[in-house]
């Protein structure tokens, strides 16, 4: 499973411009400015992702750059899927920047 | 001796990982000033009167300065009455130009229609406009004579200037604790949003709270309508109480002191949470060496805080995963013990533990009361005093005369 009706992982991603990744001792704490939405992320490997998704081509090598073990795949994508719904994670441009 | 403190577990739920604290709070509460125009029968703060001590506005800066580089994304700012102080746009301004988001609570009293129209302008603001009663004569009672029109013309003027988002916030009582549809149709109307918190007997609260905390038939009724209404009405996330009535509420069903929720007070004192000013949740002070964030992270106290509970009575309860033993300052202010039940456990439990207190020990005071002195202008008749003093032909026009 790869893709949701929000979320294509093998797109690029980036953590949203307008949103703030704060560390805690259990993973992160997300704030977007825009909507004033609260989230969390659980695991200090999952904020890896989030915060290295700009440094590659697809969400999913994101995920396995980060050292996610492969059983492990679907679960990440399900939590990015979250993220890009509540606008916490967006798309990026595929053209060269 | 030294405690040694619990090891915080890797992975599982959220709500146990906040139990162990947070490298800077989700919520801060911020009282700007202990001055307030009201003398609202409740207030948890015992406001009235300014404290010489209080932040100026260059520590109240550094405090904003503190919170951006903790990444603090919004604070709770109230008092007292906050837009009394002469500043306060000015800290509003700086405190969003800082990436610190505010949240404040207002009885109206500034917010004309140039006022409401700057904050339409500001993005980054939410207003909360108190009220806590749908109609003037329960409100009136408790915030004091003239109160509702202050507020409802507030509401008016923010509507008018078209402002979005913003909340009417109500202490559930004995007294509105039927209104509750009502205050929904009269926020709908001024297309604002409710929320909803729970009386605590802190401050002046603790006079009224025997007479004004809802009735276990009250809290039924609001956990019902909690359920039915879901997270279209605000909370503060206050009731976790009411989750032992089964189902769980939406929100954080914890209790947040120190852990993830705070307090700083007008004159820099830290507490535990805004409802628990009194010394033994007194953590340090934003003026002292190292500031606000050595006191978030090194006090002793919120260390203690920063345990799950493992010991006391409500431990052996079948609905402890539920409500976690309740609100710590609702059962401090009644003279409970804080491993055991909230003073209104919904299983009963509570009244139980109150009427087994000793009569002859009385429950702790706050250290701290800024009331006012002398009366105030439309003061609450809750407490049987007229709201002002009164003429004998302000009754009837014949009073005081001899008419035999």
């Amino acid at each position: 499973m790869t893709t949701t009706a929000d979320f294509d992982a093998t797109l690029p991603w980036r953590r949203a411009r307008s949103v703030a990744l704060r560390p805690e001792p259990f993973g992160a704490l997300v704030y977007h400015f825009g909507n004033r939405k609260l989230s969390f992320l659980k695991s200090k490997q999952l904020v890896a992702v989030v915060e290295t998704l700009a440094e590659h081509p697809t969400a999913l090598a994101a995920i396995a750059a980060c050292g996610v073990p492969e059983g492990q795949h679907r679960t990440y994508v399900r939590a990015l899927a979250d993220l890009a719904r509540s606008q916490m994670i967006e798309r990026r441009p595929e053209a060269p920047e | 001796m030294t405690a040694v403190l619990p090891e915080r577990p890797i992975g599982g739920r959220l709500i146990d990982q906040f139990e162990y604290g947070l490298d800077a709070p989700i919520c801060l509460t911020w009282e700007l000033t202990y001055a307030c125009n009201l003398a609202c029968v409740h207030c948890l703060s015992s406001s009235g009167r300014r404290d010489p001590r209080e932040l100026s506005t260059a520590e109240a800066e550094a405090v904003i300065d503190e919170l951006q580089r903790m990444q603090v994304f919004y604070v709770n700012v109230g008092g007292g009455e906050p837009t009394v102080r002469p500043d306060f746009w000015h800290l509003l301004d700086y405190a969003i130009g800082h990436d610190v988001g505010v949240k404040f609570s207002t009885n109206g009293v500034k917010l004309d229609k140039a006022r409401a129209a700057q904050l339409a302008r500001t993005d980054y603001v939410d207003v909360q406009i108190s009220l806590d009663g749908a109609t003037a004569e329960v409100n009136d009672a408790v915030r004091g004579t003239g109160s509702f029109a202050t507020a409802i013309r507030a509401l008016e003027n923010l509507a008018e200037a078209g402002m979005k988002d913003f909340k009417v916030s109500v202490v559930v009582t004995r007294e509105n604790a039927g209104q509750l549809d009502a205050f929904k149709e009269l926020t709908d109307r001024y297309g604002a949003q409710l929320r909803i918190t729970r009386l605590r007997p802190s401050g002046r609260g603790a006079d009224v709270w025997d007479q004004l905390h809802p009735t276990q038939q009250q809290q039924r009724e609001l956990y019902q309508w909690l359920l039915a209404h879901g997270e279209g009405v605000l909370t503060g996330d206050s009731f976790f109480h009411l989750s032992a009535f089964g189902e769980a509420l939406p929100g954080l069903n914890l209790c947040g002191a120190g852990r993830v929720v705070c307090l700083i007070d007008p004159v820099g004192d830290v507490y535990a949470c805004p409802f628990a000013i009194h010394e033994n949740f007194l953590a340090g002070n934003v003026r002292s060496p190292g500031g606000f964030r050595r006191v978030w992270q090194s006090s002793e106290l919120f260390a203690d805080l920063r345990s799950p509970q493992t010991g006391g009575a409500c431990t052996k309860c079948a609905h402890f995963d539920a409500c976690r033993g309740g609100c710590m300052a609702a059962k401090f202010f009644t003279g409970l013990p804080l491993d055991g039940p909230d003073p209104e456990c919904v299983q009963g439990y509570g009244e139980t533990a109150l009427a087994a207190r000793d009569l002859e020990a009385a429950p702790p005071r706050s250290h701290l009361d800024h009331s006012h002195t002398g009366p105030v202008r439309g003061q609450p008749t809750l407490l049987g005093m007229p709201s002002i003093p009164a003429k004998p032909c302000d009754e009837s026009p014949l009073a005081g005369a001899d008419l035999g």
